[in-house]
């Protein structure tokens, strides 16, 4: 069987998931290619253990990011399984590339085992989806669902310069306010509610995740209720699936789609004040506190270690 | 003398493609393998499309064209249909047909099909829907009818023969401009949306809805090259331990130390 990966990019830099793909499409096993969009991170790629040949693909068109232009160059070079990253642009990339070569795609799995057997999360987490492909497709990986592989690769490395029709312009970057990291790409996250009482507070939440190396969440009521906190910071249902090591929520009480995003953590921390909060039933270690008693003794606690 | 702000040159139609989706406050169960789509207790047109719906409805109003509201489903998500519009929405196509063992193949041929019948070349829809947040539809069918693909979009309003948008992007936000055919997939907005006031409610209930089939469509939609084999509940988590007061904190970390390993 022939995989082929689309690396993810980060920048001018190779991202970390594309690894994670290539420790999923090992399990797999078969022949790997890896396709390195504008040639970004070719030669990292082709030390990624497993991958036999890497493919740098230069061309005008990825100087900006038109999921049909670089489709177009792609689709003829992806043969087999196609694997990418859940990310928004590895979704998109994906679901044209899959349109072009006429086959299915399906997005955002949390495994895959022998026969193509795939699973992922439906409704959000609130039910599980097991399926199988009849044959060639496009699929999209959750970060950090997958184990990374190594990088002790020697893959041949070959440079295609193909360029296609760029039909989105790009008049103005916009570079986000503050470098805070992203709750999806995060091992580990501390969330707060409305239970926080007021959005200047979340600068506690920061300084708790800034002793752990953390990324701050919120949830939907937070994000509905202040204007200071983004809809990118929003974890659940209407906003991302995360499965970080460590979650930590601060005053959320756990409402449903709240849960259907962050459930499937690896551990779960909750605190609250209110003791028959739905979000103790998924926690690991429930506090009931409130959070100007609690935060303070967190982050000196964590500063310890 | 009635005055027409509309642009005489301009006879483009706009679609927006709504999927009815169980309300994200719905309580999803399994039954026999599959999601009890009978015991959902509220269905709702799927977040992310109603932002998409706004801004088609706002390009409506700046005279970028007539607006038609299409989806593909079972019979039930005529409803949302009426609801959109109760809201300004000119016509509205249903494709009728269960799609809940569809691949993403066989829907977006369904879709690319519709937007043909109703001659659409300037496409809104959400970025997923939220039953199986994939995100797969806007983008492969912008590659089937050839249309520029815009995810993440946040706004979007007409730019002189095109389109202007504000787009997500990994390092923050890009405008963007396009012109026709394109696609827009809507990330959630900054803007309010739109409720139905009573006016919008007679109105909308006077509208007929065109519904077809698939076939109707010319579209045979083949096999599905992906089988489903379950559906099963997520796994139920043992129950956690519980510790009350803020000086159970210092146990806590050590525990997320010791026991679990994460810290």
């Amino acid at each position: 069987m022939n995989i082929t990966i689309i690396a993810e990019t980060s920048g001018n830099q190779l991202h970390s998931v594309t690894s994670q793909l290539a420790g999923a499409a090992g399990s797999l096993g078969g022949t790997i290619t890896l396709l390195c969009p504008g040639g970004v991170g070719e030669s990292e790629a082709s030390e990624i253990s497993g991958v036999s040949k890497v493919v740098s693909l230069k061309g005008d068109c990825f100087s900006s990011f038109d999921s049909g232009a670089w489709s177009a160059v792609m689709a003829p070079h992806c043969e087999g399984v196609v694997i990418a990253s859940s990310s928004p642009t590895g979704r998109e990339l994906a679901s044209q590339i899959a349109s072009k070569l006429g086959v299915p795609v399906v997005q955002d799995l949390t495994e895959i085992g022998q026969d193509l057997k795939m699973t992922r999360s439906i409704y959000s987490g609130k039910a599980v989806e097991t399926f199988t492909a009849s044959g060639s497709c496009v699929i999209t990986l959750r970060q950090n669902a997958f184990e990374s592989a190594g990088s002790d690769g020697n893959a041949e490395l070959i440079t295609v310069d193909s360029t296609s029709e760029v039909s989105v312009a790009v008049k103005e970057a916009m570079a986000k306010a503050g470098e805070r990291l992203d709750v999806s790409e995060a091992d580990i996250i501390i969330s707060g509610g409305r239970g926080m009482g007021d959005p200047a507070n979340f600068s506690h939440l920061n300084e708790v995740a800034d002793v752990i190396g953390a990324a701050v969440g919120a949830s939907r009521a937070a994000v509905d209720s202040w204007d200071e906190i983004p809809h990118s910071m929003q974890v659940g249902q209407t906003g991302k699936t995360v499965n970080p090591s460590l979650y930590i929520a601060v005053g959320i009480s756990g409402a449903i789609q709240h849960l259907a995003g962050m459930r499937s953590s690896k551990y779960i921390v909750a605190i609250n004040k209110d003791p028959d909060a739905p979000i103790f039933g998924v926690a690991d270690y429930g506090i009931v506190a409130t959070w100007e008693e609690a935060l303070p003794s967190l982050k000196e606690e964590l500063a310890k270690l | 003398m009635r005055i027409y702000s509309r642009n005489v040159r301009d006879t483009m139609t706009i679609a927006v493609l709504l999927k009815q989706v169980p309300d994200t406050t719905a309580k999803i169960t399994v039954s026999e393998g599959r999601v009890d789509q009978g015991s959902v207790s509220k269905w709702s047109t799927s977040p992310y499309d109603e932002y998409a719906l706004e801004y088609a409805l706002q390009l409506k109003e700046s005279g970028a064209g007539d607006l038609v509201a299409i989806t593909c489903g079972p019979s039930r998500s005529s409803k949302m249909l009426t609801d959109a519009a109760a809201v300004g929405v000119d016509s509205m196509l249903h494709v009728e047909a269960d799609t809940s063992e569809m691949d993403s193949k066989q829907i977006q041929s369904i879709l690319a099909a519709a937007i043909k019948h109703c001659g659409a070349d300037v496409i809104l829809c959400g970025k997923q829907a939220a039953d199986t947040n994939s995100g797969s539809t806007g983008p492969g069918l912008a590659s089937l009818i050839g249309a520029a693909c815009v995810g993440m979009v946040s706004e979007v309003s007409m730019n002189g023969d095109g389109f202007s948008a504000l787009r997500g992007s990994p390092s923050g936000n890009e405008r963007v401009v396009v012109s026709k055919p394109c696609l827009f997939a809507f990330d959630k907005a900054g803007t309010e949306l739109r409720r139905p006031n009573v006016k919008g409610i007679m109105m909308a209930k006077k509208k007929v809805i065109e519904t077809v089939s698939p076939g109707d469509l010319g579209v045979d939609i083949g096999e599905s090259g992906i089988k489903i084999q379950a559906h099963d509940s997520p796994p139920e988590k043992p129950p956690g331990q519980k510790f009350e007061g803020a000086e159970s904190v210092p146990t806590v970390v050590a525990k997320l130390r010791e026991e679990a390993n994460v810290i």
